[in-house]
Formats: structure tokens, C-alpha cells, sequence
């Protein structure tokens, strides 16, 4: 067991515990972005930092395993500086964000947004600067990929590879260009996913979504010459399912 | 498999030869002169192959060949004075040798003995006759511990090595040390890391042999990535000696315990490459690579993995991860790779310079080396300088030289009068240093302490055309290139320091930006994964630590006090000064400038596209920028 303190308060916890998993086995909240439980710890997105006495610089809570050597520390979940550098986060994705909240899908459902809402960004465009314009992979039959709403948290590429085996998906580029798609640019229709939608139901936030059939409904509906006939797929209630697990 | 005295026999027969290169006279069964030959990528750009091979040519057409032997090197460091060759026993130093001097140089020097002196390094030549090499400005104040066999040896021949005392360390904690003795003598030398963290190496060792106890496998490996612009220094080490890297890294692997290493050098290093795994294949060969090395029953082997020339890769988790072959991101500390490194096993990493440091610990003792430098930082460090300074090369000093000695003496200062204004170390990680700490001792702590830190070593002068915000927008421009994309201060952060870096140079900045700026370099230094992101901001607060004064000329008048940034000078015409001869205005591309014949012109700074054709072709120096 390590002790440690969370916000001056003292807490036991077993070693290898990471900050994240400490804070909400005591019920103290950290936000997080790319973590996803058990396949995604890389610590990519740094909204999760915490302050940590004898440190240097922030931690992130996520990936920080407790270990002997930090006994007796501090560790501080929403100290101004905290405050402060998760907010910068959130502004720098928005400075890099095609902000269409109104027209996307995952408005409402979006973690970004909600971050956003939660963290107090007042100011969307408080970094001003060149964004990055991707075509968007609508080559596929059952989803898209618009790249100017990822945030780069890698947890669709994780789900891709962990849960379902697949791995057709990962970072291309580097640097402010990097861009979470297929091997060598290719369209998700030309490689060998499987349509599964396990990397829909992974992400945070509109980048990925399945391909919306409502208008076509609607105009079926509308056709006097149509019968229609309603079935629901197994497999889309299956990945739904997983959802709750997931989140 | 090769024995200790086996080793110290080879030692023994070359004895003579390589004492030719210390200055005594030929013995009697050896050649009457070495004439070394720069092999170093510097001299082998500048031409040195096809001067070895004049070199021979000649030697055979005058029947000496069988007195005088030709040895490629590898770098002096002085390669700006590329091709560099070198006579001995006297130490005859010719620099910028050309094909065509080979005729003479063997005619008069190798066969008559006339040295030809028109040809020599001119600061080797003196009113009072020749000085060595040792003498000269360059050289004098500079120790050579890591470099201590570059420019001596043929990398290319281990026999070489040997013969001065290479492989002796090997033999010495293989024969009369335990695993603990060469971690307590590393720790009590005070050697840190080269690589640019300064961490002790001794420390470093001792947690991948105790941290984990029942690993299977531990793995050694050397990081000769060196991705800093404008640093060569591990470069030349294993271009010039490769197999002081291979002895150290077999003694690590003894130390903690290993049996296997690795080193990943970048693939733009050709003759490093090359070097490496010719010395590697010598040293299996020779049985100081492989099973029951010395007959001592200790196993180590190496290999090479070459890199794509990314710098993140340079780090030590991205490093790992792409021996693993996958693509080089860093991953987060902990847990370290002393715990778990390389495919998930207790690792060491090590710089090229910092392993060619310790074969010489092992057998000069900790306290020699301890002897050299500062309280906190032993030894003597590796420079590459750079910019504006006369002599640009590879320097070794002893830690705790001022920089005005390192600016001043070894690099002979600034060329055409002009006047310091700063040194920037660390590279992209590092930051500029005024004049104010000119006299400051070079050890890691005193660098850091001025906002700026060691680095691998480079070292670029600027003199007082340089401005300084410029500076920091060409190693931001660095960073947010190389930046892996991983993380989010980084990816993002970086980028948008960079354009807020060219608001200030095109004039569009307010004070209020530069506040903005100020807090989004510590958002980076704090938040980012891994030491790109971390130190990625450090040129931009250095430089607004000591040179706030030009940020403000930026931000507050629109000017750039250097005449450096294209969008905040004006070209004018003195009237005083012009002729009216109308060369200026025949010269302009956009037709910006008018007048009449014999009366003074001007320009029409809305045309205008400053691009100094007029300043570049007026005679009478009546075009100014400013
Ligand atoms: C972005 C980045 C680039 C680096 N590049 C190098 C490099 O090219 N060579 C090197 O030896 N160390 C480099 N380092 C430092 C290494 O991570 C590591 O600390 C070092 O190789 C350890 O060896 P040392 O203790 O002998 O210095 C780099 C670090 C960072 C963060
Ligand atoms: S992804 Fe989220 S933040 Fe972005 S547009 Fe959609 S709802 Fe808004
Ligand atoms: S739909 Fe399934 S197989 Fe296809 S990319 Fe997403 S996770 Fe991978
Ligand atoms: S597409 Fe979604 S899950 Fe994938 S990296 Fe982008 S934001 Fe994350
Ligand atoms: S700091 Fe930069 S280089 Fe390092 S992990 Fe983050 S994005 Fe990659
Ligand atoms: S949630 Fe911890 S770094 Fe993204
Ligand atoms: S390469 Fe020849 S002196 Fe450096």
C-alpha cells in the first residue's frame, strides 16, 4: 500500500493504483479525454494533469502509477494551475477544431463540448492560428471520418485494435499535421475493417459517426408505390450495448 | 576466442608504429612516416578520398611506398579547413590540401624531407618556425578525453585500437572486477550523461542492475541519433573511434548485468554506419564481441538499428519504441526503462559520448577523471561550434571553461570586428546566453541556471546582426516540425507559439500577445509528454529573459533593431549621398523607384517588395535599410 494525500486529505491506496484510478476510487472526479478504460492509457490528451508535490512539472493522472517512492506526497486535482492548463487544452483543441457543435451529430453527446462547459472556456478562440482542412473518408458504407473534429486522443485506434483485432487505423504525419487514419491514406471502404462500429462507439467526440438513412426513410415513407418493412440489426444493438460498458 | 595476453601482444607489435604518432622516430622494422588523412564526413565532402588516393599514387610513382603509410582517420576537428592531413613523426598539420599540392607534398616533403610550409595550417607556421599542432589556439586550451583517439587511429582496424590500450578496460573489470566495482568507480567518477540531461551515470547503471531482480533479459543501448542542428559530435566519435563505444558498451552489459546491445544511429551517418559495422564484425572476429569474451566466460553481443532521422527519436522511450519497429513516439515515464525499457525489460540508454568516456574511468581510476572539472560536473565536454566565430569546428574542453575562453581563444572570436551578442546552447532545447555570462564556468548546473542548459553540445555564436527574435522563430520552426503530434501542448502549442513568434516579425503583435506568448511557454513546458514539448519553449523564454528590449523594438515601434525581419524595414535613399546615376532604378524588379538623371531618387515604399536588388547594386552606399 501506498499513502498518499489527494487535496491534503490522506488516502491508501494499493501500489501500481495510477492518480486517476486513486482519485475515483475516493469519488474526486479528474476529467479525461483519451483514457479509455483498460485499452487507452497513453497520455496524449494531458486534460487529465493534476499537480504533484516534488514534481517538476504536472502529471498526468491517468498514466502515473503510485509506487513506494511517492509516499507521504500531495497530490492536487484542481489547483488554479490545474484549472488553468486544463482549460489551455481545451482551447488549444478548439483553436483546432472545426466548431460546428450545431450541425453535428454528437452535439449534446460530445465530451469535448461538455469539457468545454465544465472547465468554464469562455473563449473559443482565444488561440487564433491555421487549422487544419481534411477531406473527409465517407468512402465507407456504414460511417465517416471528419478528421477536422479529432482531437487526436487514438482512443478509436485503440478500440479498432484491442477489442476487435482489426487494426486498420493510426496516426499518419506528425507534428500539427497528424492525422488518425488508414495506413497510407487509404479510404476505410479499400482496407479490412469490418464495419463493426466499435471505433464509433469509442469516440468522444463528432469525428466519427454512422451514416444517417433517416432521409431515405422519410422519402420510402413517402413513396404511395413503397411497402415498408422495418428491421432492426443485431449487430448496431451489440455495439450499442457496448457503450454502457465502455463509458 | 582471444586471451588477455593474446591482447596485450598486439598491443606490443604495434607499440612502434603508433609511438611514430606521438613524435618519436621510426624503429627500425616500421615505416619511416604516417601520413593520416581526415576520413571524417567534413573532409570526405571536401575531397580527402581522392587525395588517399593521389596520395598512394604518388608514393608508389616515387617507389616509397613501402616507407611511408597512409592512414585514413577520422575527424581533427577543424573541418572547415577540410582536408585535413597530417605528417608524422613531426606533425606536419596541412589543411585544405588539394589534389594537385600531392605531387609536391611527396616530391620535397615525404622524399627530401622539406616540409612545405606555403601548404601548412597557417597558424602552425610562426616567425620562430613550425609549432605543433598542440600549440596552435585551437588546440591548446582543448583536453582530449572522448575524442582522445580521432585524428590518431584508423577507426577502420581494431588492431590500431588495441595498440592504444584498447580493450584493456574490457579485460580489467572482466579480470579483477565485479559488476559492482565498475558501478562504484563510474558513480565515484561523477561522469553524467552526454546526451543532454546530465543524469549520473553510475546511478543510472546501478538501477538497471538492482531494480527489477529475476529479469531475463536487460539490454544495453547507445543513442547516436543526434538529431540537433549543427551537432556532430558523437558523429565524429564513431566516425573517428567506434570501437571505444563497443568496449563501454560491453562493460555496461558486464556492469548491469546484459547480454545484448543496442545502437541506433540515424542512417543520414553513412561513414558512421559503415564504421560501426566494420567494427563490430573486427570485434566478433577478434572475440571481444560474442561468447566467452577473454576466456572469461562473459557473453555480449551488439547490433545496429538504424533511424529515420527524426529527432523525438532521439528520446529515450521513442528510441525504444522504434528498435521495438514501431513508429517513434515517446510513451510516459514511469515506468523508467531501468525497470522497463526495451520490449519491456530493464534497460540502459546511454549517449555516444558518455560510453566513450569510460573505458578511460576504468583504467585511469575515478579519481582522474574527478580531477577534471567542476564540483557538480566532471570530466570535459564536447562542442560543435558554430556561427558566427572564426574557427568552427569540434572542441573538447574541460568542464568548467568559461565561455570566453571556449568563444574567445579556441574559436578565435567573432570574424570582421563585429560584436557579440550571444551563444546559444542545447539547440532547440536550449536557450542564448548574453554577454553578461561570458565568464560563466561551462558545467551543466551554471547552464541551467541561465536559462539555457548543455545540450548535446552544440554551441552557435550570434553576433549583432543576428536578432534574437528570429533566433527563437528558427528553433521553434525546428520543434513544431519535429514535434511527434502525440500530445496535445506539443501538437498544438508549439504550432501556435510559432505564429504568434511571426506576429511579433511581421509587426502585428500588441504587448498583450506577448503576455499571451509568455504563458502559453510554461502551458508547454508544464503539460507536454516528453522532453520535446517540455524544453520546446525554452529559446523563445531565454531570449525574452535577456533581450525583452528587442521583443519590445518588435512589438512596440515596428522595427527589428538587427535589420533581420524582412516585414519591418524600409529601404530609403539618402539624398546626401545619391548621384542620380539610375543604376538603382534600372535595377528594381517592381519598378519602385524614381527620379530624374543626376538628382537624387526615391522609393516608393508601397511598391517596394524589399528584396535589396538596389541596396546590392548602388555604388555609393546611399540606399539604406532600416
Ligand atoms: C527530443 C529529445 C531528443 C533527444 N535526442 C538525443 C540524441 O540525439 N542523442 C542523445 O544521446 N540523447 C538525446 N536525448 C536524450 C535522451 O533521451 C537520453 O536522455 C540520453 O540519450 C541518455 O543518455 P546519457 O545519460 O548518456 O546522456 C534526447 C531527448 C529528447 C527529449
Ligand atoms: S465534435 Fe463536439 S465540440 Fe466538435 S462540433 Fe461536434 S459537438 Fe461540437
Ligand atoms: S468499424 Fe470496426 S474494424 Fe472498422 S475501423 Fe472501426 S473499429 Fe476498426
Ligand atoms: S476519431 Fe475520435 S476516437 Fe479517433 S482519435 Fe479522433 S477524436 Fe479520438
Ligand atoms: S511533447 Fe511533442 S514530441 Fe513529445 S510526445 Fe508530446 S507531441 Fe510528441
Ligand atoms: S486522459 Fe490522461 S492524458 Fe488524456
Ligand atoms: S571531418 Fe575532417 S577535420 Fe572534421
Amino acid at each position: 500500500m501506498v499513502n498518499i494525500k489527494i487535496n491534503g486529505i490522506e488516502y491508501s491506496v494499493e501500489e501500481g493504483t495510477t492518480i486517476l484510478e486513486a482519485c475515483r476510487q475516493n469519488g474526486i472526479r479528474i476529467p479525461t479525454l483519451c483514457w479509455l478504460k483498460d485499452i487507452n492509457a497513453i497520455g496524449a490528451c494531458r486534460i487529465c494533469v493534476v499537480e504533484m508535490s516534488g514534481a517538476r512539472s504536472l502529471t498526468a493522472a491517468c498514466v502515473y502509477p503510485l509506487s513506494k517512492f511517492d509516499e507521504g506526497k500531495n497530490i492536487l486535482t484542481h489547483s488554479p494551475a490545474v484549472l488553468e492548463s486544463r482549460k489551455m487544452t481545451l482551447q488549444l483543441l478548439l483553436s483546432n477544431h472545426n466548431m460546428d457543435c450545431l450541425a453535428c451529430a454528437r452535439s449534446g453527446n460530445c465530451e469535448l463540448q461538455a469539457l468545454c462547459k465544465e472547465l468554464g472556456v469562455d473563449d473559443s478562440s482565444y488561440f487564433e492560428g491555421a487549422k487544419n482542412e481534411f477531406d473527409i473518408d465517407t468512402s465507407s458504407k456504414h460511417m465517416y471520418r471528419d478528421d477536422n473534429k479529432c482531437i487526436n486522443c487514438r482512443r478509436c485506434v485503440a478500440a479498432c485494435e484491442k477489442y476487435q483485432g482489426i487494426g486498420v487505423i493510426g496516426a499518419n504525419e506528425r507534428g500539427f499535421k497528424t492525422e488518425i487514419s488508414c495506413a497510407f491514406g487509404m479510404d476505410l471502404a479499400n482496407t479490412a475493417c469490418v464495419s463493426c462500429g466499435q471505433c464509433i462507439t469509442a469516440c468522444p467526440t463528432g469525428a466519427l459517426s454512422e451514416k444517417d438513412d433517416t432521409d431515405k426513410v422519410w422519402e420510402a415513407l413517402a413513396d404511395p408505390e413503397k411497402v415498408v418493412v422495418v428491421q432492426t440489426a443485431p449487430a448496431v444493438r451489440a455495439s450499442l450495448g457496448r457503450l454502457s460498458v465502455i463509458r | 576466442m582471444m586471451t588477455v595476453a593474446e591482447l596485450d601482444a598486439i598491443k606490443a607489435k604495434l607499440h612502434s608504429q603508433m609511438m611514430l604518432r606521438k613524435g618519436s622516430e621510426a624503429g627500425e622494422d616500421t615505416y619511416r612516416k604516417h601520413v593520416l588523412v581526415c576520413g571524417g564526413t567534413g573532409c570526405t565532402s571536401s575531397g580527402s578520398m581522392g587525395i588517399i588516393n593521389k596520395l598512394n599514387e604518388e608514393l608508389k610513382k616515387n617507389g616509397i611506398e613501402n616507407e611511408v603509410k597512409v592512414i585514413k582517420t577520422g575527424c581533427f576537428g577543424l573541418c572547415a579547413l577540410g582536408p585535413i592531413m597530417i605528417v608524422y613523426p613531426e606533425g606536419s598539420f596541412y589543411s585544405m590540401v588539394k589534389e594537385e599540392n600531392i605531387p609536391e607534398i611527396v616530391s620535397e616533403h615525404l622524399v627530401k624531407g622539406n616540409v612545405v610550409e606555403r601548404l601548412l595550417y597557417s597558424e602552425t607556421v610562426t616567425d620562430s618556425g613550425i609549432k605543433s599542432l598542440n600549440e596552435t589556439n585551437f588546440y591548446k586550451k582543448q583536453h582530449r578525453v572522448a575524442l582522445r583517439n580521432c585524428g590518431v587511429i584508423s577507426p577502420e582496424n581494431i588492431e590500431e585500437y588495441i595498440a592504444l590500450d584498447g580493450y584493456q578496460a574490457l579485460a580489467k573489470v572482466l579480470t579483477q572486477m565485479t559488476p559492482e566495482d565498475v558501478i562504484q568507480t563510474i558513480l565515484d567518477s561523477g561522469l553524467r550523461g552526454r546526451g543532454g540531461g546530465g543524469f549520473p551515470t553510475g546511478k543510472k547503471w546501478q538501477l538497471a542492475r538492482n531494480l527489477v531482480k529475476d529479469a531475463d533479459q536487460k539490454y544495453v543501448c547507445c543513442n547516436a541519433d543526434e538529431g540537433d542542428p549543427g551537432a556532430f559530435m558523437d558523429r565524429s566519435v564513431l566516425e573517428g573511434d567506434p570501437h571505444v563505444v563497443i568496449e563501454a558498451m560491453a562493460i555496461a552489459g558486464y556492469a548491469i548485468g546484459a547480454t545484448q546491445g543496442y545502437i541506433y544511429v540515424r542512417a543520414e551517418y553513412p561513414i558512421a554506419v559503415e564504421r560501426l559495422r566494420i567494427a563490430i564484425g573486427q570485434a566478433r572476429e577478434y572475440g571481444l564481441l560474442g561468447d566467452n569474451i577473454l576466456g572469461t566466460g562473459f557473453k555480449f553481443d551488439l547490433d545496429l538499428r538504424l533511424g529515420a532521422g527524426a529527432f523525438v527519436c532521439g528520446e529515450e522511450t521513442a528510441l525504444m519504441t522504434s528498435i521495438e519497429g514501431n513508429r517513434g513516439e515517446p510513451r510516459p515515464r514511469p515506468p523508467f526503462p531501468a525497470e522497463s525499457g526495451l520490449f519491456q525489460k530493464p534497460t540502459i540508454l546511454n549517449n555516444v559520448e558518455t560510453y566513450a568516456n569510460v573505458p578511460q574511468i576504468i583504467l585511469n581510476g575515478a579519481d582522474w577523471f574527478a580531477s577534471m572539472g567542476t564540483e557538480k560536473s566532471k570530466g570535459t565536454k564536447v562542442f560543435a561550434l558554430g556561427g558566427k566565430i572564426h574557427n568552427t569546428g569540434l572542441v573538447e574542453i574541460p568542464m568548467g571553461t568559461t565561455l570566453r575562453e571556449v568563444i574567445y581563444e579556441i574559436g578565435g572570436g567573432i570574424p570582421n570586428g563585429k560584436e557579440f551578442k550571444a551563444a546559444q546552447t542545447g539547440g532547440p532545447s536550449g536557450g542564448c546566453i548574453p554577454a553578461e555570462h561570458l565568464d560563466i564556468p561551462i558545467d551543466y548546473d551554471n547552464l541551467i541556471s541561465i536559462g539555457s542548459m548543455m545540450g548535446s553540445g552544440g554551441l552557435i555564436v550570434m553576433d549583432e546582426n543576428n536578432c534574437m527574435v528570429d533566433i527563437a522563430k528558427f528553433f521553434l520552426e525546428f520543434t513544431v516540425d519535429e514535434s511527434c503530434g502525440k500530445c496535445t501542448p506539443c501538437r498544438i502549442g508549439t504550432k501556435r507559439l510559432y505564429e504568434m513568434l511571426e506576429k511579433i516579425t511581421s509587426g502585428n503583435a500588441t504587448l498583450e500577445d506577448l503576455d499571451k506568448m509568455e504563458k502559453l511557454c510554461y502551458y508547454i513546458k508544464n503539460n507536454s509528454l516528453c522532453g520535446l514539448g517540455q524544453t520546446a519553449p525554452n529559446p523563445v523564454l531565454s531570449t525574452l529573459r535577456y533581450f525583452k528590449d528587442e521583443y519590445l523594438a518588435h512589438v512596440v515601434d515596428k522595427k527589428c533593431p538587427a535589420g533581420v525581419c524582412q516585414d519591418l524595414l524600409t529601404y530609403k535613399i539618402v539624398a546626401d549621398k545619391c548621384k542620380g546615376c539610375t543604376a538603382c532604378a534600372r535595377k528594381c524588379p517592381v519598378g519602385a523607384i524614381s527620379g530624374t538623371v543626376k538628382e537624387p531618387h526615391s522609393i516608393d515604399t508601397t511598391k517596394c517588395i524589399k528584396c535589396g536588388a538596389c541596396m546590392a547594386t548602388c555604388k555609393f552606399g546611399a540606399i539604406v535599410k532600416e
